[in-house]
């Protein structure tokens, strides 16, 4: 299987990896209409970059990354909500440190074990998320969510406004703080090691490389780059609802990333796109079609098309590579 | 004393007419697992469809109630082979995260399907009137239904270990698990066994949908929302074993029973707590051999 990044490939940065960039800048100032639903789409590529850094790359199955999120999420939510702390920067900070303090402990645990028991541990420990969230009303809102999320100006300056514009440009800006660092580390020797680990994890043992420590490390930065993601949802709705957490928004984000591609960077950044853009399309008219739509795409990924759309640009590209 | 005393039977009586539904639901589960290691997530949308078939039949067309049992199993087994034969052998072969991803995409579709054919309400499930009443034992009264439930699952179950250590099928399903490679070398044809045991285990997961139908609610999120308890199960009890199914089926159905009937501004919190330090403790389940 041939990737399009990875260790041994050029870590230059190449003209077409700008071009993301470029579309979000001209986004912002061509669709002044669509600027929430882009913050939207924004903070859902950080979280489906993070889960592509263990599941693409280092091969870890999880079904309950949204703990992460949800952490995140509520985080920043009950601190701005209930303690006064209104920093956004301050605030994602203290959201990425939980979340990556949940993610050390509960990776120390998880990664020690493999197949079903891992993904039923991944699945309890999101569950059990959901259930503190759920039942203690009085410090997340339960079921009602958490609202009254106040959030001062970003460095005292600029006030997250009515229309959105500087909502989406702090998650952009914070979108490409986190692809810089994951981008940084698949390329390096570091990122070789879980690919390593991923394809054949006997032979990267008799190797000598500290398997464990490698998984884990990769865990809790993605475990921080989610709940960073998390507090960039809360800071952005200024709400907090409970479908940030347990199992169906694990499996959702995991659908997005299916759909862009597993394990090549910017599947993670197409798959929210799509998915995002159709579903405020379509969700809203036709919600059973929806969900039906969802899981046959999904069937037809895993039996047809494993790379999802740029595994399917790649084949069209190489095909016609042939032609010319 | 007395009343503290009435509600330890309660609980317990509730606990285990839960616990013998999740055993019957998920053995299943354990055994295509073990069998096949196929990770079958989408395991909780064959019982749901049990469940209704059974309230299908019995609203739309009378059929009394053992037959809609019958039917239910029947109808969700051969739906399995189909299902088997067309889509879940292409993926055998490959990676664990395809065939949660394919399960994933069954359930979203077994989801929104079952939206679209019953809507979003719960279906009542119109029992006969024999199992309404109540049943008196030992000078105490116990819901009629649960006891038919518990009857009917221990027919299952005792029916179903008989099958598995007593026949040639269930020698050879041993054998398959034990050492794939060494059963088909001996002349198993290992892909009729597969398809049948993943039509058993469907069938039985569509009886215990439908057994269960008044205890766990027939609707449309039935797949997701309890698959955990489906899994946790298996996980506890251990990969491809009859009998670690068996004792977590009965554990969780009676703690859980227990937590909501003593705690129940806890929620599910303390079965999934429990799981995370089982697992810990024992990461290949209770029964579970070490891999």
């Amino acid at each position: 299987m041939t990737r399009a990044v990875g260790y041994g490939a050029d870590p230059r940065i190449r003209f077409a990896e700008w071009l993301p960039w470029l579309a979000a800048v001209a986004a912002f100032f061509l669709l002044p209409d669509y600027l929430p639903l882009g913050a939207r789409i924004l903070t859902y590529i950080l979280f489906a970059l993070s889960l592509d850094l263990i599941l693409g790359y280092a091969g870890i199955i999880t079904l309950g990354h949204s703990a992460f999120f949800g952490l995140g999420a509520y985080v920043a939510g009950i601190l701005a909500a209930k303690l006064g702390v209104t920093d956004p920067l301050l605030l994602l900070a203290a959201a990425a440190g939980a979340a990556g303090a949940l993610g050390i402990a509960t990776g120390a645990v998880i990664l020690r074990t493999h197949g079903l028991t891992q993904l039923m541990l991944t699945l309890a420990i999101a569950a059990v998320c959901l259930e503190i969230a759920h039942k203690a009303t009085s410090v997340t809102g339960g079921a009602d969510g958490l609202s009254g999320v106040a959030i001062a100006p970003i460095f005292g300056a600029f006030k997250f406004d009515l229309y959105g514009k500087t909502a989406y440009l702090w998650c952009l800006a914070l979108l490409f703080a986190g692809w810089w660092v994951t981008r940084k580390m698949i390329y390096s020797p570091f990122g070789a090691t879980l690919c390593g680990i991923r394809e054949n994890i006997v032979r990267m043992h008799a190797i000598g490389v500290p398997v464990y420590r490698r998984l884990l490390t990769a865990y809790a930065v993605s475990a921080m780059l989610a709940g960073l993601a998390g507090a960039l949802l809360a800071e952005t709705n200024q709400f907090v609802g409970l479908n940030v957490l347990g199992f169906e928004p694990s499996g959702e984000l995991m659908v997005m990333l299916i759909l862009g591609g597993v394990g090549r960077l910017y599947g993670a950044f197409v798959g929210p796109l799509v998915y995002l853009i159709a579903q405020d399309f379509l969700a809203k008219q036709f919600p059973e079609y929806w969900y039906f739509g969802i899981g046959l795409m999904l069937v037809l990924v895993v039996l047809f098309a494993r790379g999802g759309i740029l595994g399917i640009a790649d084949a069209i590209v190489a095909r016609a590579r042939r032609y010319v | 004393m007395d009343v503290f005393l009435s509600s330890l039977v309660s609980v317990a009586f509730h606990g285990i007419a839960y616990g013998m539904i999740l055993y019957v639901i998920s053995v299943g589960l354990s055994v295509t697992m073990g069998l096949m290691g196929f990770v079958n997530l989408a395991h909780g949308a064959f019982a749901m469809a049990g469940g209704y078939v059974l309230t299908s039949v019995i609203s739309r067309f009378g059929l009394p109630f053992p037959l809609a049992l019958a039917l239910a199993f029947i109808v969700v087994a051969a739906a399995s082979v189909l299902l088997e034969r067309w889509f879940y052998s292409r993926l055998y072969d490959a990676g664990e995260l395809e065939q949660v991803l394919f399960t994933i995409g069954l359930i979203f579709m077994a989801v929104a399907a079952a939206q679209v054919a019953f809507g979003m309400l719960q279906r009542p499930v119109l029992l006969p009137p024999y199992l309404k009443g109540q049943i008196s034992v030992l000078g105490r009264d116990f819901p009629a239904y649960r006891v038919f439930l518990i009857a009917v699952s221990s027919a299952m179950i005792a029916a179903l270990w008989f099958g598995v250590e007593r026949t040639l099928w269930g020698a050879m399903v041993r054998a398959a698990v034990d050492n794939r490679a060494m059963a088909q070398s001996i002349g198993i044809n290992t892909r009729r066994l597969f398809t049948l045991t993943f039509a058993l285990g469907s069938g039985l997961a569509g009886l215990g949908g439908a057994l269960g139908a008044e205890i766990i609610a027939i609707q449309p999120t039935y797949p997701f929302e309890h698959l955990p308890y489906f899994l946790i199960v298996v996980a506890v009890g251990g990969l491809g074993s009859l009998r670690g199914p068996f004792a977590a089926a009965l554990l969780i159905g009676v703690s859980d029973t227990a937590c909501k009937y003593w705690l129940p501004q806890f929620g599910a919190f303390f079965i999934y707590v429990a799981t995370i330090f089982l697992l810990l403790w024992r990461p290949a389940g209770l029964f579970g051999r070490r891999v």
